[in-house]
């Protein structure tokens, strides 16, 4: 047995396997399916201020190997969240992150500061990076300006963790990981969808009812890999790295690009049970290279 | 319903012509948990490179006798294909059961219409013996485009009198299944449809003029089948986004304001 346990921050992560956001529900979906409490964290659905009814069906397409959605950030906003979601959640043994949005900072801010008042919740995720949504969302995450505003005006109204998730859809991402880590954000996650279209030729149409959508799954994988690096050597604070983890392999080259621990999505559709076998995989690949620790990887290429 | 994840184990596979195969499966090491009729399996599709997410599969029949699931597969693209490549003997990794089924009414001696339109025939035939079990009188309306598209006929036959309608003329009357003669004089405590939309959608409004109430099943593209992703909603007749894997996939017309 390895020592799993990372940090962000103060916070400590019993493993680094966490949910992502818009993929794992609330967690309570998948309970039949995975012992909740050996997660390293759950990332929950992105939550907004106001309930939003988020884009007209259809909201997903297939691809080759990974899917397009344009779900359009769907939530029934934050004050159902606390009153309704939080109850049957607060008591899991793991780290529950909200993962929030909005369509201006102050509302990015007055979101966080609603969740800030749930002692169960010791972090939250800023959505800077959905590209479903017109107002708000990747249009923060694209600029360092933008990005950077969001982050001071939610850091004001929220004193625990801080975890800024960025999206992909940039020409330099270590620039804007830069600017919200100079904001105060605690650690960064990436990378968001990428940006993409699929077209039905035969009815000449978009496959998706907003025309783009964002792409996840292993189709995804080696950009994110690549920019989780490019960021770890231009931040001091804490990478999360996501982006098409299907198998504990592919989280330990998330490892070692200088990721301190990882979130699944997309694998969650394929396999309901693939955060158990992950944890278990890490654990193993470690024993059978003699490593003590998760932290003797974190960042090991050698490049 | 506790939902499950397992590799199953293919029994049988039938071939009911060139587009169709039936899958029997089984558990071998322990009894086939409660299902309801309406509810659906998601298929893990190994072994196909195009088909990237789980397949999700309306649940033909539970066969509790020999402890088999059955699936009827619609064979129409690369992930179909490789099911019905499955022989006795291999794995099939399935989650289930998921999402909401119809109603199986409490009070005995209601007469149910169970209208199909083709692959959509699937799920009524575990609905029909649910209702005959709670002693309910199910009746059997299926329509195809022809006479190689109305399947399992004889395991309808045994639970229930069938009326049929194809395209073409070549079984029952010739017609849509909304053209029946048997709408003359519908007297039905409930409706429910599985098939095209359109066809739902039109059943459910003769359902409506006759005041019966009626089910429908919607077949939306999804990805979790446990209401994480958002993917496969439907409006609801409050214009509200509502989860089809979660919430449905069976819904009372009146739920979706369809009329």
């Amino acid at each position: 047995m390895a020592n799993l346990q990372t940090k962000i921050g103060n916070l400590v992560f019993q493993n680094p396997v966490i949910t992502a956001s818009g993929t794992f529900g609330y967690g309570i979906e998948f309970a039949d399916l995975v012992d909740l409490n050996r997660l390293g964290g759950i990332v929950v659905k992105g939550t907004t201020l106001a309930p939003r009814e988020g884009n007209n069906y259809p909201r997903m397409a297939e691809t080759p190997s990974g899917m397009l959605n344009c779900v359009g950030l769907q939530n029934k906003g934050a004050d159902y969240f606390c009153t309704h979601i939080y109850p049957e959640i607060k008591d899991l043994r793991t780290n529950i992150i909200v993962n929030v949005s909005g369509n201006s900072p102050e509302d990015y801010a007055a979101c966080a500061a609603r969740i800030a008042e749930l002692p169960g919740i010791p972090a939250i995720e800023l959505n800077i990076s959905c590209p479903n949504v017109h107002d708000g969302g990747m249009a923060f995450g694209v600029t360092c300006s933008g990005a950077a505003s969001v982050v001071k005006a939610v850091r004001k109204a929220y004193d625990k963790t801080l975890i800024v998730k960025l999206s992909p859809n940039v020409t330099d991402i270590a620039e804007i990981a830069k600017a919200v880590e100079a904001e105060g954000a605690d650690a960064v996650s990436l990378i968001n969808t990428l940006m993409g279209m699929s077209i039905d030729i035969e009815r000449r149409r978009p496959r998706l009812s907003i025309g783009t959508g964002g792409l996840s799954g292993p189709a995804v994988k080696p950009v994110a890999v690549r920019m989780v690096w490019q960021v770890y050597r231009a931040v001091k604070i804490p990478v999360i790295g996501l982006g098409g983890i299907m198998n504990a392999a592919d989280a330990i080259e998330f490892f070692m690009a200088g990721a301190c621990a990882i979130e699944i999505g997309t694998a969650n559709f394929i396999d309901p049970t693939v955060t158990m076998k992950v944890i278990d995989g890490i654990d193993q690949w470690l024993d059978a290279h003699h490593a003590d620790s998760l932290q003797d990887i974190i960042g090991a290429l050698e490049a | 319903m506790k939902k499950y994840v397992s590799d199953l184990l293919v029994n049988e596979t039938e071939r009911l012509h060139e587009d169709y195969v039936l899958l029997r499966l089984t558990d071998p090491q322990a009894p086939l948990p409660p299902m309801s009729p309406g509810q659906f399996v998601e298929i893990r599709v190994d072994e196909s490179p195009s088909t990237f997410l789980r397949r999700p599969i309306s649940i033909h029949y539970v066969d509790r006798e020999r402890n088999e699931l059955w699936l009827l597969v619609h064979i129409v693209g690369d992930g179909t294909r490789k099911l019905a490549t499955l022989r006795k003997g291999d794995r099939l990794n399935c989650l289930y059961p998921l999402g909401h089924g119809y109603t199986v009414p409490d009070t005995p001696g209601q007469r149910v219409l169970l209208v199909g339109g083709g692959i959509g025939s699937a799920p009524l035939l575990y609905y029909g013996e649910q209702l005959l079990a709670a002693r309910c009188t199910p009746y059997f309306l299926l329509g195809g485009r022809s006479r190689k598209d109305l399947l399992q006929l004889e395991e309808f036959c045994k639970l229930g009198e069938v009326f049929l309608t194809t395209d073409d003329g070549t079984a029952g009357m010739q017609g849509f299944v909304t053209q029946h003669t048997l709408w003359d004089n519908a007297a039905y405590d409930r409706i429910a449809v599985c098939g095209p939309k359109p066809m739902m959608k039109a059943v459910a409004h003769m359902a409506h003029e006759r005041d019966i109430r009626c089910e429908i099943s919607l077949e939306n593209l999804m990805a979790c089948g446990l209401g994480a992703c958002l993917c496969c909603v439907e409006k609801d007749a409050d214009g509200h986004h509502v989860c089809v894997c979660q919430e449905g996939p069976v819904f009372d017309t009146g739920r979706l304001g369809w009329k």
